[in-house]
């Protein structure tokens, strides 16, 4: 019932950006009717997603791509993996809401509503790379807890919105500021409203630069619900937990923000090295910031049967975090040689990077692709499993896909 | 003469009957397949009653197995499946149950963070029966630092 007073209560405009298409006889239709897209059991057409999509979780949705969904330079909502800690808001009006900068750390409490953000400041548009702190996490031996993300938790779509920088600095940053911490309208997953699903943020450094940004379109449209809609902070490079949905509040704090999966154990690694499996007491956790660096090969799609002396190209991304992509090898020999690929530079900063090659295979056979991507400070992906961590983060193992020569 | 027009009408009613059964049959078939869509014939009858009948078939089928595997959940029907149905699918799906893989030792730790954390009530005796079909159904798998790949959908690559 309540998906059905929904639309009463949310204007036509924001009707084409919460289902990813456009309503084309959206003027006419009938006051209480009730689209059927919101009522849809299908996630797929729910969220207009691919139908490879893997669906890790239903309550709350958690959704992710296949390494070959992801082959577009931009990536589209299409192949956008879904990760919640609560439930999906439902009921958002763009005309009254508000996003209000308070703290410790901030000189004027300040209010602005959607209008004014898109009025007062200057827009700017970046290709984000943005992935899950817990992609590749069904990897970890022993298992870690949490949604079992395979590889396809990570995409790269192009933002357009206004720094943070502008309207934390219009407010009025104070000299203790250390850090920020978002708010936001989804709601608890046990219904109760005293708690958050989530609530992060990111040190002042991270918060001021260029391309750390409130969004209010992804791919040159309104942010679709389930990435966001209406307002959006994006960090690129940084856990994609970093990059709150649905935000209503940014709080600038004169202390590391102590937010929902702030603490403990959430979207943190032992400080120290530990073998599998050991206990990590709390204390001992720190919060992650850049991710590390990483690829996927996103064509061909694993699996793929060639004739002899057939030519195979491959391409994919590459991303190192905050840091760029230097340099990209391939092996097909489980890493006894490992051949240099070509790699592109970045749209921009923190976007990822694109690399190909072409693969001629010596004999017949079973073969993998193994790609490594190396960074800036000349740091490579491992081959196996980096260091076990309690929560299963930052997997950045080569990505390797199944070839065959008959 | 009469012989041949006898079997000419012989034929013309044999014709009437096979296109009558032609009819019929598709009729039926139409009917057939409307009710397999539309089992309760709501198209017909006021939407309201239409939703509160198919809701309590629902219930009537909320606890349904088939094949070991219960229905609604996904979960593998053995000893304590309705207690984790009825104390672990009520916030997060069954989902996120069926693709973690602990020992008893940290489930008992996620089962205290739930309670810490969020609102996960005290489970009393059943706490027990919840992690035994948790450890004993779904137990952690062995992976090393990397394991091979399968389930690998081979198809022919065109140049």
């Amino acid at each position: 019932m309540k998906r059905r007073s929904f639309v009463k209560k949310t204007v036509l405009s924001s009707f084409a950006a919460i289902i990813g298409t456009e309503l084309i006889f959206g003027a006419n239709m009938m006051e209480g009717y009730t689209p059927l897209a919101l009522q849809e059991p299908n996630p797929f057409k729910l969220f207009s997603k691919n139908k490879e999509m893997l669906v890790l979780n239903d309550k709350p949705w958690n959704i992710e791509a296949q390494a070959h969904l992801l082959d577009d330079k931009v990536t589209p909502n299409s192949s956008m993996f879904i990760r919640n800690n609560g439930k999906i808001p439902e009921e958002i009006n763009p005309e009254t809401w508000t996003l209000t900068i308070d703290g410790e750390a901030v000189k004027n409490k300040k209010t602005y509503t959607l209008a004014d953000l898109k009025s007062t400041f200057k827009q700017h548009t970046y290709q984000l790379t943005l992935e899950c702190g817990g992609n590749g996490r069904s990897e970890f031996d022993p298992p870690a807890k949490g949604n079992q993300w395979t590889i396809g938790a990570v995409h790269c779509a192009s933002w357009t919105g206004i720094r943070l920088r502008d309207i934390l600095e219009d407010a009025g940053i104070k000299s203790n500021a250390v850090y920020i911490g978002y708010h936001a309208v989804d709601a608890h997953l046990s219904g109760d409203p005293s708690k958050e699903p989530i609530s992060r943020g990111c040190p002042m450094s991270k918060a001021l630069q260029d391309e750390t940004i409130l969004a209010f379109q992804m791919n040159g449209e309104a942010i679709p619900l389930a990435h966001g809609y209406p307002l959006r902070l994006i960090a690129g490079g940084w856990p994609a937990s970093v990059s709150g949905k649905w935000l209503n509040r940014i709080s600038i704090r004169d202390k590391v923000h102590d937010g929902t999966k702030m603490m403990g154990t959430a979207y943190r690694v032992p400080k120290n090295p530990v073998a599998p499996g050991e206990k990590v007491k709390d204390e001992d956790m720190g919060i992650i910031e850049s991710m590390p660096v990483k690829s996927l090969i996103t064509y061909p799609k694993t699996g793929a049967t060639l004739k002899e002396n057939q030519p195979l190209e491959i391409r994919g991304h590459a991303w190192a975090g905050e840091l760029e992509v230097e340099k990209m090898e391939y092996s097909i020999d489980f890493g006894a040689t490992w051949t240099t690929c070509l790699v592109e530079k970045p749209a921009n900063r923190l976007a990822w990077q694109h690399f190909s090659a072409s693969i001629n295979f010596p004999k017949k056979g079973y073969y993998e692709i193994w790609a490594k991507a190396i960074d800036s400070n000349n740091i490579a992906q491992p081959m196996l499993l980096p260091g076990w961590n309690p929560k299963g983060y930052l997997n950045n193992a080569c990505h390797r896909i199944a070839i065959k020569v008959v | 003469m009469i012989d041949k027009n006898e079997f000419q009408n012989k034929i013309k009613k044999a014709e009437k009957t096979a296109y009558k059964a032609i009819f019929f049959s598709f009729l039926a078939s139409v009917l057939l397949l409307f009710a397999a869509y539309d089992p309760t014939f709501s198209i017909f009858g006021n939407k309201e009653t239409a939703l509160t009948y198919s809701d309590t078939v629902e219930n009537k089928n909320e606890d349904k197995i088939e094949n070991g595997v219960h229905i609604r959940t996904g979960l593998v029907d053995a000893e304590g499946l309705i207690t984790v149905v009825n104390n672990c699918t009520n916030c997060h799906s069954a989902k996120l149950v069926i693709q973690n893989r602990m020992n008893t030792e940290r489930w008992n730790t996620t089962i205290k963070w739930m309670q810490e954390t969020q609102n996960l009530w005290d489970l009393g005796e059943n706490q027990e029966v919840i992690v035994n079909y948790l450890v004993t159904n779904y137990p952690p798998i062995a992976k090393g630092r990397r394991l091979n790949l399968t389930d690998i959908n081979w198809y022919t690559l065109k140049k």
